[in-house]
């Protein structure tokens, strides 16, 4: 076992080390049971099935009556076929009929609920979360940038599961209310005195449930919230698994590990007690109604003012009768847990789309080519220019190489030509158009990008190249991935183009991942290319692979390249170069050389790569530069 | 099952909770009984010939009747008494049931407690080669829903099921005894519920598992899809994205769809089938009344033995959901469980002594799937040395540093350290010995101070401080917020790629290892701090044996010895010097990134099409 291990200094010192996982505070704060706002957007989703629903409300009802009326008939049977003295077989075969009927009618009425309910749950919350998915797809980047993609899966999930269970809660609910309301009405109808009498229990378990319920619902979220703290730390060491073996922290690890499960055993132990509580409790309760059932029922019955079969029939109730209001109370759980969750789903669904189409945004098939950024201003923040003023052009089949410190709006430069963003002054046309006159799925047909860390997804090699160009044969595929060189590792691999993908292409080098991402840039045969190089991270060997693979890529297509090595801006047509948001020179290699400004500078410096370039030796480049300049 | 054995270490607990399950069936099953003979009290007309047919009622109520005196009236007494005793039975259930119930739970909790102790513990030891093939997602699905499953399963369906069983063969014994037609009609819902519970149990178990594999292709689906939404936006490819979503989604709703199906004609047929019973028993009973076989006061209690059956014979639906859940999750659970660790101790293994810290592969091959990835690779690393490893990627540069600390075993030759084979001594003894600075890092999330301190919790707090500055990034975390105590990984501050590896080999230091392998781990920091690192670490290197992978040649030039590897083999070594006088490879890559600037004819050939 993994505490053969104990640590001597244990005691003495607490050790640096710790679980702290807790859910963040915003996902357990416990709100108001209703939330008219949330209810009415909800009921949108819910109206696509109102036909349906109806039908379930029907159901539901028919299910409610239908079990009211068997101890009603049950109660004709002892006083009108068993009467006393006057036994009636026929009415007694009647009585039988109406009984199949409404067993029937409660048969019928109980599939649909239970069928109609449960699907249209299921359906909603599929549309629900299709409707978040969806606008997460169209909402800006720096609304993504901001957020971390656990939350949103979170919600996602848990807060879409929370709504069905609301929904499917809600109708049952409803079924509950008029069962406690019919019940009640039957019982007063049969005999108000022994009615009224039996109902006394009522408010005593009323007044029960509401002491119990803080303490309760308190144990309770005590134990979810040590649950989720439990599943936390067991993700995040599932996650970092070759830390914790490489580092021997295993001893440790089961420790805290063990004293997080135990606080949740506890809770969850306590939870429970308050959740078992409540049956001696009811029990008692339908132990006193029953007892006056029968002692005042009984002595009414001796009196004649009542008959048996009326008290037989308070006997089924009597049983029936807790149930309603035991759900009843602990559905309030449920409406609290959906209203939080629903005002999480609707926040995401809020967030703006800052960058929608124009209504008449244009798709046009064929373009050119051709960049143009005309006095664009932009930043992320206000007052926080990133770009300041920039003017550059790009002819078609041209390779253009954007260099520059890190921060100095390179990333940002190419951002603005797939309109992640939208500038603040001046203009991006791209073909000749400007990008906010086209279809941003326009712009993602004739621009194509390939990022600085290669994103791939799950599934075989295949779908991965050929992405989401549906109209790529296999060939197609194919001849991409000979022409960026990938092919041949492909066919090593153990199923060739079928090779499924591990998580994020973990069965490939970084390099082949790159070398895939040219492959599917390829395919997307975009006029217009986007590279985001990558940095230090590939290793010179791949990276002579992928300096021809880059220029396969680049043929009839104009590109730009924000590069870091210099043997890919050495190639290029022309270079820019970025500082501090602005356009300090442009050129090719040897114009620029020639010049002597701050590109010459670095490049004598002799690194490999510019980002390799300590800061403080391009702050002094900088200032060299400047010298010279003025 | 496997869970049922595992229930049976909480020895006092289910005791009582069948004892438990006993008094309450007792209770519950006198509650009919009580309530047909306060029916016929009630009717006895006559008010001094009270006709009851339970003998042991009748006796109870004569012995009160004593207490009362003659003087009373007899209907009037028997029904105080019974219900006196209604009254007494009904608590007695409630205190029988909540603790049958709370021994149900508090076992399911305590195994659900073991589970997860026992999953996160193999998981721990797992090793490497399971974990590259798995998705992490799936095994934390594992480890949070299907131990959850399991926990559900022992608390709701275990103890449950015996109290159905024991509540259902003495009612049946009772109901048989009293009258056998009638009791058979009343019970006749019994099989046919059994017959239904099974069949979907056993769809339910199989749907339940399907939708489970669906569920976590959807969420592989969406977290990819957020994770890449950079991508996502510059291939225009929402649609695609979209269908992929409607696709994994569809596929959730079909099934989910299917078990809502079963579920509701199952419910609705179980409870049809009791409710025609019922039916039954009100003729063929009522028939019996009229003819005076029976009194209506076992008719009633025919009645509500039923009712009292109706509840749990709805929570046999439950519970077969709660037996296809506990199946199917505790199958997967145990699926990992059972799994034995590639790498473990040998049951004689020792820990491993250093006398000097010499490193030494002999002639290791090693492979992966049937790939060899390495192959007949033999280098010596002694204490105060650094062997440098240069070579493209997927050359096994990689492998060689998950060699070191036993991530994997070598299909052949062997490794050794100060003469002992890494098999034979303890996984534990040897990673403390060696300390492997990966590429790539996990922050965990805790305080920057917790995470450097991760391999060495005990470390005091000027260690981690000098770590970190021997690592360059001390002056880093002094500007965090919260100096040390800020917290980083998934909830708190993220770092940079070289932040990242500049923490991790932090981390290292503080482990004081006797062999430092660096795996890649300086790619993402500029090559002036590197610089300062290496100059910071001599000290530290200097009586310790050390490997250096990097492609930055940078990095490993002033290494004493240098491999050049190709295809798991090596294909150079010697120092740098020796290496570029033989003008192979090394040269090459040597021209290539350290001098560029003078061209090379490789690199210009490609650039042939931009130019």
């Amino acid at each position: 076992m993994a505490t053969r291990e104990t640590h001597d200094r244990s005691h003495e010192i607490p050790p640096k080390a710790s679980i702290k996982l807790g859910p963040t505070q915003d996902e357990e704060v416990f709100g108001d049971a209703f939330s008219g706002q949330v209810v009415g957007r909800f009921i949108k989703y819910v109206a696509a099935y109102k036909a349906l629903l109806w039908v379930a409300i029907t159901a539901v009802l028919v299910f409610t009556v239908s079990s009211i009326s068997i101890p009603l008939i049950v109660r004709d049977v002892y006083d009108d076929a068993l009467a006393e003295g006057a036994p009636d077989r026929s009415k007694l075969a009647t009585m039988v009929i109406v009984f199949l009927v409404a067993v029937g009618f409660n048969f019928v009425a109980n599939y649909l609920q239970e069928l109609i309910v449960g699907r249209v749950a299921e359906r909603i919350l599929i549309d629900m979360r299709r409707a978040m998915y969806a606008h997460l797809q169209r909402i800006s980047l720096s609304f993504m940038d901001k957020t971390e993609i656990g939350k949103l899966m979170s919600r996602l999930q848990g807060d879409v599961a929370a709504l069905q269970e609301f929904l499917q809660t809600a109708v049952f609910a409803i079924g509950d209310f008029v069962l406690l309301i019919g019940i009640i009405g039957a019982m007063v109808w049969l005999d108000w005195r022994l009615g009224l009498m039996t109902l006394a229990v009522v408010p005593t378990l009323f007044i029960v449930r509401i002491i119990w319920l803080p303490h309760a619902r308190r144990s309770f979220l005590r134990a979810r919230i040590t649950s989720s703290i439990v599943s936390g730390a067991l993700a995040e060491n599932i996650n970092g698994v070759r830390a914790v073996q490489g580092m021997s922290r295993e001893y440790v690890n089961y420790d805290l590990f063990d004293i997080r499960a135990s606080d949740n055993l506890k809770a969850a132990n306590k939870a429970s007690k308050y959740g078992v509580m409540m049956l001696p409790i009811v029990d008692t309760l339908t132990g006193a109604a029953m007892a006056i059932i029968v002692i005042m029922g009984g002595f009414f019955v001796l009196g004649g003012s009542m008959e048996v079969g009326v008290m037989v029939a308070f006997v089924l109730f009597v049983q029936r009768f807790f149930d309603p209001i035991r759900s009843l109370t602990m559905h309030y759980n449920v409406l609290q847990r959906a209203m939080a969750s629903g005002e999480r789903i609707f926040e995401v669904i809020d967030v703006p789309v800052d960058i929608a189409d124009k209504p008449n945004a244009i798709d046009p098939e064929e373009i050119d080519g051709s960049i143009k950024f005309e006095n664009v201003t932009f930043g992320y923040f206000p007052d926080q220019p990133i770009l300041k003023n920039i003017n550059f052009e790009v002819k078609p089949g041209e390779t253009v190489a954007l260099v520059g410190p890190t921060g100095s709006g390179k990333t940002s430069t190419t951002a603005l030509l797939h309109r992640f963003y939208d500038i603040w002054e001046g203009s991006v046309k791209v073909g000749g158009h400007d990008v906010r006159d086209v279809t941003q799925n326009s712009l993602g047909r004739h621009v194509s990008m390939v990022l600085q860390e290669p994103f791939l997804f799950s599934g075989n090699i295949f779908e991965n190249i050929k992405y989401n160009k549906d109209s790529a044969t296999r060939e197609d595929v194919i001849t991409a991935a000979q022409a960026v060189g990938a092919h041949e590792f492909i066919m090593k691999l153990p199923e060739g183009y079928e090779t499924e993908l591990e998580q994020r292409g973990g069965n490939l080098s970084l390099g082949q991942r790159q070398l895939i991402s040219f492959a599917r840039a390829i395919v997307a045969d975009a006029k217009i290319l986007v590279l985001d190089e990558a940095t230090a991270s590939i290793d010179s060997y791949t990276e002579m692979l992928i300096q021809q693979a880059l220029a396969r890529l680049m043929e009839g297509r104009t590109g730009m390249v924000i590069a870091h090595r210099l043997a890919t801006i050495r190639g290029a047509d022309r270079i820019i170069v970025f500082q501090d948001g602005e356009i300090i020179e442009q050129g090719n290699h040897d114009e620029l050389m020639a010049m002597g400004g701050l590109y010459s500078r670095l490049y004598s410096m002799n690194y490999a790569s510019f980002d390799d370039i300590p800061d403080e030796l391009i702050a002094e480049a900088t200032r060299a530069a400047e010298g010279t300049s003025t | 099952m496997r869970i049922t054995r595992m229930s049976l270490h909480y020895k006092w607990r289910l005791l009582f909770g069948f004892i438990a399950i006993f008094l309450a069936s007792g209770f519950q099953l006198a509650i009919p009984i009580l309530i047909g003979s306060a029916v016929d009290a009630a009717r006895s007309l006559d008010a001094s010939s009270v006709e009851i047919a339970n003998g042991a009622v009748v006796s109870a109520i004569s012995s009160a009747t004593d207490v009362f005196g003659e003087g009373s009236n007899p209907a009037k007494t028997a029904l105080i008494v019974i219900a006196v005793l209604l009254f007494i039975s009904s608590i007695g259930r409630g205190l029988a049931a909540m603790f049958q119930n709370y021994m149900g739970e508090s076992i399911g909790q305590n195994i659900g407690y073991e589970l997860r102790m026992l999953y996160y513990e193999k998981l721990q030891r797992l090793s490497f080669s399971y974990h590259a093939g798995v998705h992490t997602g799936d095994l934390i699905t594992r480890g949070i829903i299907d131990v959850e499953g399991v926990r559900m399963f022992v608390q709701t369906a275990l103890l449950r099921t015996v109290f159905l069983v024991v509540l259902i063969g003495t009612g049946m014994y009772l109901m048989l005894s009293e009258d056998l037609q009638l009791g058979l009609i009343s019970l006749s819902f019994v099989p046919f519920v059994a017959w239904r519970a099974t069949a979907a149990r056993l769809k339910l178990r199989s749907n339940w598992y399907q939708l489970q594999e669906r569920l976590s292709a959807l969420t592989k689906v969406m977290d990819e899809n957020l994770g890449g939404i950079r991508v996502v936006r510059a291939f225009a490819s929402q649609d695609h994205e979209m269908k992929k979503f409607d696709e994994a989604s569809n596929e959730t709703l079909l099934l989910a769809n299917v078990q809502v199906g079963i579920r509701a004609s199952n419910i609705s047929l179980m409870s049809v089938a009791f409710m025609l019973a019922m039916g039954a028993v009100l003729w063929v009973g009522g028939l019996k009344v009229i003819a005076g076989d029976i009194t209506p006061g076992e008719l009633t209690q025919f009645l509500a033995f039923m009712s009292i059956l109706l509840q749990p014979v709805r929570q046999i639906g439950m519970m077969i959901n709660g037996f296809a859940r506990g199946s199917a999750t505790g199958g997967r659970l145990f699926q990992v469980l059972d799994l034995d660790p590639e790498i473990q101790d040998k049951p004689d293994a020792k820990d491993l002594e250093i006398t000097n810290g010499t490193l030494e592969f002999h002639n290791v091959s090693f492979g992966y799937e049937g790939e060899h990835t390495l192959n007949g690779i033999s280098f010596k690393v002694e204490p105060g040395h650094t062997v440098g490893i240069v070579g493209p990627p997927g050359s096994g540069k990689s492998t060689i540093a998950h060699l070191v600390p036993r991530f994997y075993d070598p299909n052949e030759g062997y490794i050794t350290i100060d003469g002992q084979d890494l098999r034979d001594i303890t996984l534990d003894s040897l990673r403390k010995v060696v300390g492997v600075v990966e590429q790539d890092t996990f922050l965990f999330t805790a305080s920057v101070q917790h995470n450097v301190a991760y391999g060495d919790p005990w470390a005091p707090d000027d260690r981690v401080e000098l770590a970190s500055k021997y690592a360059q990034l001390g002056d880093y975390i002094e500007r965090l917020p919260g100096g040390y105590d800020t917290m980083v990984g998934e909830r708190g501050v993220s770092l940079s790629g070289g932040q990242r590896q500049r923490l991790s080999i932090a981390r290292s230091i503080m482990l004081k290892p006797q062999l430092i392998v660096f795996d890649d781990s300086t790619a993402a920091i500029d090559a002036a701090t590197e610089q300062r690192i290496r100059a910071a670490l001599t000290d530290l290197t200097k009586d310790r044996a050390t490997i250096i992978i990097s492609h930055r040649l940078s990095s490993l030039m002033h290494a004493d010895e240098i491999l050049f590897i190709e295809q798991g083999e090596i294909v150079e070594r010697g120092s740098h010097e020796e290496l570029l006088a033989q003008g192979g490879h090394y040269n090459d890559l040597y021209e290539l990134q350290i001098r560029p600037n003078e061209g090379n004819p490789t690199v210009d050939g490609g650039e042939g099409g931009a130019s």
